[in-house]
């Protein structure tokens, strides 16, 4: 709940504090470099630009979604340094020389990631907002599974891991999908998991 | 093309791209991230600012005095606009609460200023330096306190599906209390939020006068007249492009603060300004589905006919703010002689209440088919069984007007078999698996089908490609797929060789994307056009447009078979209709419906709900095309799960606003929530709907679903809650014994 009055008890106590009101300071900027989708990008940004920002506005990758700022729903899913994050919570500047992956990275239209395709295959979208990072997230979890990471719902920790559709919806979790289309992004990511095994 | 008889034949009864089960045409776009949503067009307008929406922090009142000297003096900042210094805009024709202008406070987080700078970042770091002096006001929040002073809602409602404020058939009050088995019950639904993944968002561009805004909204005609009239400028001068949406359900039906404030942004800074609402603005800065407290009365002879039935609703809205038609449905849905039906709307200073997928339907069957589980329950009767001795093939209210097609009873019976019903147990709390309490539950989905005019442009060129041009949306429904696929089937060509561009307001003027109205309305746009672009091709060719077959990509009379672009080799041939719907829909009801069967499991210790199955057998004309379709009723499948299950604005009584704004506080269902879910479609034709013979299908799988959850927790549980959601508090203190 951040509203004018929190931000004027802001700027108040700074200037109680003899100093200038918060957010009137020139930008602070920085230089960082990223490898993205296997490209080195330098970029001087304001440091307080978020991963997710740095590649939607200054990179014009906008295949990464900004669907809530606030890690909450997954639409920003990006894979850094074989980890898949919310970019939107990380700070761009914290990423000097980091190997990320965007949803653009995958594949593009003439050459589709076989995650890709499997979601068009089983229609796993409908907006189409979110499925940049279910994508992501989706290709993601395959491995977290093949690595034997355990989830919540993982029962035996000494148990080779299996790709059930517990473990899919599970690690699926923190990609919200408004349009519902939860159950054809399982099938597409089973499909796909299959196909690797 | 008008339509005003039933259809004949027609060459979308082929059936050789319409029908089948289709990729879509966008699909590559939208799963590479190619697909370029409002916030994102980089490419179509140099030297883009961003704007930052400032919402009020008092939920009623008035403005004493804006402070933005810091703002302004800010790094980066080119413009500040203020409520304060903005005369009070026009609201657009849909709008019930203003958008900018003025003094006056209306609701939380009405947006008061719009800050203007070079980066995202600075535009934030100055909309918090803006220091706001209110003057607050009591205002009337909480629901249940005023219920009591609701108004009657006048003859007609004018939204949603419309419909009469009160109706009565017969002698509801005699008959109900001449019936022999009897139920009366109130029960209350929530606000809800429709909280779609892209949040509203508007990129502005001024060249002198005119306005160009690349935006995010259902209803490109609707935005564009709103637009004009809030900007104060002529229609011909602003133009809305949106051909991507990221997602809507009703919350984009609308001119919103974005579009608003990027054009007055654009404006003041004299440059492109891009504005998106942040994911905390949107639960109170824009609409809502208005919560409701609904009473039903059913009364039945001992054999299950209803003989009396009635369905009332209170809720709340802004002054000039319509109700939540939840008693619609109720109307139409089963037989009773005697009927009432009447809604009453209490004033609330709660940011407005608006249309969100299926409107009055989605919470009007949450309480009426758990109501009919209840009563069939005392009649001692399968609950299935109740709803077929209670089908009616006419209007209820009009005897002599028919349902155009109605199979309820085909959608009871196959779901039924299909779900293995015949299983269940009746007597609630005695199915156990391991820690779970587990239960089944059904309820029937029903929906009005409307329909509203829709123009399309086709042109084919001289390579056999056609280009399908209209404002209509595709909000996630497949749009582009069943405007291709209906283009490809009417000009005898394979999806390939059509182009479907859309959402500009540029294009001929669509259905638009709302109440489910859009695939049967769009589509019967473009088959209009199509109609006429054959006309053109056969004279063009020499042919006679009767005798014409459009097949393979040419187009054939008797011995004569001529490649469709030939037709073009000396220029392109264009041809524009629209559909325009005559008063069928007034001789004949038009409706869609469905049953939902659902199993969940409770945890016998801690009262967790886990949806286990769901299915929905649905019946709703042809279906265009049976991927998208049942990909949208398992996403209303998913929402009224929602609904049933977490889904819960929670007022703030005393400050007057939706405490859980954002996406961790508002639940949604996530993955973990929903099982996999069956769609079965009857295979059936509506020739009375349209020329496509279809009917709307996205609205459907909301209807009825989040019943057929609540029963099934009472088969599970024997906890009958009332009061949606049903969330564990509800259960836990009557959970049974977990030995």
């Amino acid at each position: 709940m951040i509203g004018a009055s929190a931000a004027a008890a802001m700027a108040a106590a700074a200037a109680a504090a003899g100093d200038a009101p918060a957010g009137t300071d020139k930008p602070v900027m920085a230089k960082v470099v990223l490898n993205v989708n296997g490209q080195r990008r330098e970029l001087e940004l304001d440091t307080r630009t978020s991963l997710l920002d740095a590649a939607r506005e200054h990179l014009h990758l906008t295949g990464s979604k900004k669907g809530c700022d606030h890690g909450q729903c997954g639409a920003c899913t990006m894979i850094v340094d074989g980890r898949r994050i919310n970019a939107c919570l990380t700070l761009a500047v914290m990423h000097q020389g980091s190997e990320i992956t965007t949803i653009e990275g995958l594949g593009g239209p003439d050459d589709l990631h076989p995650m890709q395709a499997a979601f068009v295959a089983h229609d796993g979208y409908q907006c189409g907002y979110c499925t940049p990072g279910q994508i992501c997230s989706g290709v993601a979890v395959l491995a977290e599974i093949k690595a034997g990471i355990p989830s919540h719902v993982t029962a035996d920790l000494n148990a080779p891991m299996q790709v059930t559709d517990a473990e899919i919806r599970e690690r699926m979790s923190g990609n919200i999908c408004r349009c519902g289309a939860y159950s054809n992004i399982v099938e597409a990511m089973t499909e796909v998991a299959g196909r690797q095994a | 093309m008008k339509f005003d008889q039933p259809a004949g034949q027609n060459p979308i009864d082929q059936l050789k791209v319409v029908g089948k089960a289709t990729d879509r045409i966008d699909g590559k776009y939208k799963t590479t991230g190619t697909a370029a949503y409002a916030y994102e067009r980089h490419d179509v307008v140099a030297n883009q600012a961003y704007g930052y929406v400032l919402g009020a922090g008092i939920a009623r009142g008035r403005i004493g005095a804006m402070h933005v000297d810091e703002a302004k003096a800010a790094p980066g900042v080119l413009a500040v606009v203020t409520t304060l210094e903005t005369p009070r805009l026009e609201r657009g024709k849909m709008n019930t609460a203003y958008l900018f202008g003025g003094d006056r406070v209306q609701h939380y987080h009405q947006a008061v200023a719009v800050v203007v700078a070079e980066t995202f970042e600075q535009a934030r770091a100055a909309a918090f330096l803006v220091r706001v002096d209110y003057l607050p006001e009591d205002g009337k929040y909480d629901l249940a306190a005023e219920a009591s002073a609701a108004k009657p809602v006048p003859a007609d409602s004018q939204e949603g599906s419309g419909g009469a404020g009160e109706e009565r058939v017969g002698d509801f009050e005699g008959a109900f209390a001449e019936a022999p088995v009897t139920l009366d019950e109130t029960y209350s639904t929530a606000d809800e939020s429709h909280a779609m993944m892209e949040p509203h968002a508007t990129i502005a561009a001024w060249d002198g006068d005119k306005v160009t805004l690349w935006t995010s909204n259902q209803m490109i005609a609707w935005g564009h007249g709103s637009l004009a009239k809030i900007l104060g400028v002529p229609k011909e001068n602003v133009r809305l492009d949106a051909p991507f949406v990221g997602g809507g359900f009703g919350g984009k039906l609308f001119v919103r603060a974005d579009a608003v404030l990027a054009a007055l942004g654009a404006k003041a800074a004299g440059r492109p300004v891009k504005v998106a609402l942040t994911r905390p603005l949107i639960a109170n800065n824009t609409t809502h589905r208005p919560a409701t407290i609904q009473r039903v009365r059913i009364g039945a002879t001992k054999d299950g006919t209803i003989t009396a039935i009635a369905h009332e609703s209170t809720s709340g809205n802004l002054p000039d703010g319509s109700p939540e038609t939840a008693v619609n449905q109720t109307r139409m849905l089963y037989a009773g002689a005697n009927r009432l039906t009447a809604m009453k709307l209490a004033q609330l200073d709660l940011p407005e209440g608006n249309a969100m997928r299926a409107p009055g339907e989605a919470p009007g069957l949450m309480v009426l088919e758990v109501a009919m589980d209840e009563m069939a329950e005392k009649l001692g009767m399968d609950p299935v069984e109740f709803r077929l001795r209670n089908d009616t093939q006419v209007d209820p209210n009009k005897p002599d007007r028919r349902f155009s097609h109605r199979d309820l009873v085909g959608c009871l019976n196959l779901g039924s078999k299909k779900f293995g019903w015949a299983k269940r147990n009746p007597t609630p709390g005695r199915v156990r698996d391991g820690q779970w309490l587990v239960g089944v539950g059904m309820a029937s989905a029903y929906r009005d089908n409307m329909s509203l005019k829709s123009g399309a442009r086709v042109r084919l060129d001289g390579r056999g490609m056609v280009t399908v041009e209209t404002d209509m949306t595709d909000v996630g429904t497949g749009s582009y797929t069943i405007i291709a696929q209906t283009a490809a089937e009417m000009m005898g060509l394979p999806l390939d060789n059509v182009v479907v561009r859309l959402g500009d307001s540029d294009f001929p003027v669509s259905s638009g994307s709302g109440g489910q109205f859009g695939a049967n309305s769009s589509t019967s746009g473009v088959y209009a056009a199509c109609v006429k672009l054959r006309e053109a091709v056969a004279q063009r060719l020499g042919i006679n447009s009767a005798d014409a077959v459009f097949a393979d990509g040419e187009v054939r009379s008797g011995n004569r078979a001529v490649p469709l672009g030939e037709a073009a080799a000396e220029g392109d041939l264009t041809a524009e209709d629209a559909i325009e719907f005559g008063d069928l829909s007034k001789q004949y009801q038009l409706s869609t419906f469905g049953a939902h069967f659902v199993e969940v499991g409770v945890d016998v210790h801690t009262a967790e709900i886990r949806v286990r199955r769901m299915l929905a057998v649905c019946a709703a004309g042809r279906i265009l095309n049976p991927k998208s379709a049942r990909n949208q009723v398992i996403g209303g499948m998913t929402m009224g799960t929602g609904a049933a299950l977490m889904e819960e604005l929670a007022v703030d009584t005393k400050r007057g606003f939706f405490a859980n704004h954002d996406l961790a506080g508002y639940e949604v269902p996530v993955h973990a929530d929903i099982p996999h879910q069956e769609v079965i479609f009857l295979d059936e034709v509506d020739p009375i709907s349209s020329p496509m013979k279809a009917k709307g299908v996205g609205e459907l799988g909301i209807c009825g679903v989040g019943a057929a959850v609540a029963n099934a927790v009472y088969n599970a549980t024997g906890i009958r809650v009332r009061d949606y959601p049903i969330t564990l508090d509800k259960l836990l203190d009557r959970m049974p014994e977990a030995a």
